[in-house]
């Protein structure tokens, strides 16, 4: 898969493969194309070429159906300020159809009931991620794409991610989680990619580069 | 995805953004303000003469809509780009028509309470008489359809121009063109039911209101996914 921004190229020729139960650590320096890579696994993006196919089914297909399956935590928490957090996930809750929500127990889950109907605006930049991993929880997505999640979280946040992250793939389905540091994941990760300078060559092939930016958990370079 | 479900985002959208606007009002207050200066700049440039202003009064309070409706169809996205709220908006999954049909929905209500603010005001400034007998139907589905189109046309191009940095710039850019069969039609059949209709020329001109209302609500409808993508 390849994406470019004008005349700069992001993403060069990477592949990718995820499997059921698995979860995948993306890292690599800044500018390196993991949020890239992340927003058009989720469909927010579209490739210049290449494509991404969830369960069997290339996205440019049936675009619905990935976004029916996929959950995108973004490093903007995408909430409307004007809103308070219960409205926040009333309004996600209706753009999802869901027939009958449970908002309270998501919102204590992500430890925001007693802030239910504060305005987002007053909210810290913890407690707005909180909210969106409310949003995450209300869509239930088999697959989870996770961008630099353990961002603005005390302990306490880092393991609420960590147990949205396994009860996900313990029901069968798998996430890629964007980090720095993949000890902050606290071990949860069955392995790590590495995104590298592969994207400044001049024309990589899509198989050279994965063999360059493929690293195992242990560290070492496959 | 069902039309029942699409159906029902439309209505979710449109309720998010009349509930965040109500709660900050960041716009009403402003878009009314700049829609009452504006007719009294226009009543200032026209002068004391009765009939002048009287002749203007239609012209003047379709440019105040206008001018000042802008501000609120850039407000109407600035909210969703704050934040990337528009990249979760467009990951749920159903039809992107929604997505506008919500904003249109939400910005008619909008332009219809600024104008239930401004037309008295704009009847006081200008010495306009509340139509007698049938008059007021036909110049409130003028209103109506004139509105209509502005609203289609300004939320459409504000989503255009909504990732551009320029936006504010370049939305009156584009939408003040295509602007001009729908203030002509709507000026036009304004200021003819304000004379009696004598040559009977308004009925064509909401016509064409008409025409035009359902032409630009079907192409925006179609096209709005490929003007939302990145």
């Amino acid at each position: 898969m390849t994406r470019r921004f004008g005349r700069r190229w992001a993403l060069r020729g990477v592949s990718l493969t995820v499997a059921s139960g698995e979860i995948v650590g993306l890292e690599g320096h800044n500018g390196s194309g993991k949020s890239t890579l992340l927003r058009i696994a989720a469909t927010a993006l579209r490739p210049t070429s290449g494509s991404v196919v969830i369960a069997g089914t290339p996205v440019q297909e049936d675009p619905d159906r990935a976004r029916a399956q996929v959950g995108l935590l973004s490093f903007q928490p995408g909430l409307y300020d004007d809103l308070t957090a219960r409205e926040n996930l009333v309004f996600a809750s209706r753009m999802l159809d869901l027939a009958s929500p449970d908002i309270n127990a998501v919102l204590e889950r992500v430890g925001l009931l007693a802030e239910a109907d504060e305005r987002v605006r007053t909210f810290s930049s913890g407690m707005q991620r909180r909210l969106s991993l409310g949003r995450l929880l209300l869509q239930s997505p088999r697959i989870l794409l996770l961008d630099e999640p353990y961002n603005s979280f005390d302990r306490q946040g880092v393991q609420l991610v960590n147990e949205i992250v396994l009860t996900v793939r313990d029901a069968g389905g798998c996430a890629l989680i964007v980090l720095h540091d993949r000890h902050v994941a606290g071990g949860i990760l069955d392995r790590a990619v590495r995104l590298r300078q592969g994207l400044t060559d001049p024309a990589p092939s899509g198989e050279g580069l994965e063999a360059r930016i493929v690293e195992d958990v242990a560290g070492a370079t496959v | 995805m069902s039309w029942a479900s699409d159906v029902r985002r439309m209505r979710a959208i449109a309720w998010k953004d009349l509930t965040a606007e109500r709660r900050s009002r960041a716009v009403l207050n402003a878009v009314t303000f700049l829609g009452v200066l504006i007719l009294m700049l226009f009543g200032f440039a026209l002068g004391p003469d009765r009939d002048a202003l009287r002749d203007a009064a239609a012209g003047a309070l379709w440019l105040a809509i206008l001018f000042s409706g802008i501000l609120a169809f850039n407000r109407s996205y600035q909210v969703e780009l704050d934040g990337g709220a528009l990249e979760s908006l467009l990951l749920y999954p159903g039809s992107r028509w929604s997505i506008f049909a919500g904003k249109l929905l939400a910005n008619l209500a909008f332009v219809f309470l600024v104008e239930l603010i401004v037309i008295p005001v704009a009847m006081v400034l200008f010495q306009v008489q509340f139509p007698e007998g049938w008059a007021w139907a036909s110049q409130l589905a003028v209103l109506v359809l004139g509105t209509v189109g502005f609203v289609i046309l300004g939320t459409f191009y504000a989503a255009m121009s909504s990732r551009s940095r320029s936006r504010e710039v370049l939305l009156p850019l584009l939408l003040f063109p295509m602007m001009i069969p729908v203030l002509l039609g709507a000026v036009e059949s304004s200021t003819s039911l304000l004379r009696g209709d004598p040559m009977r020329e308004a009925g064509a001109w909401m016509g064409m209101l008409t025409a035009f209302d359902i032409i630009f609500l079907t192409a925006a409808l179609v096209t709005f996914e490929y003007v939302i993508e990145v």
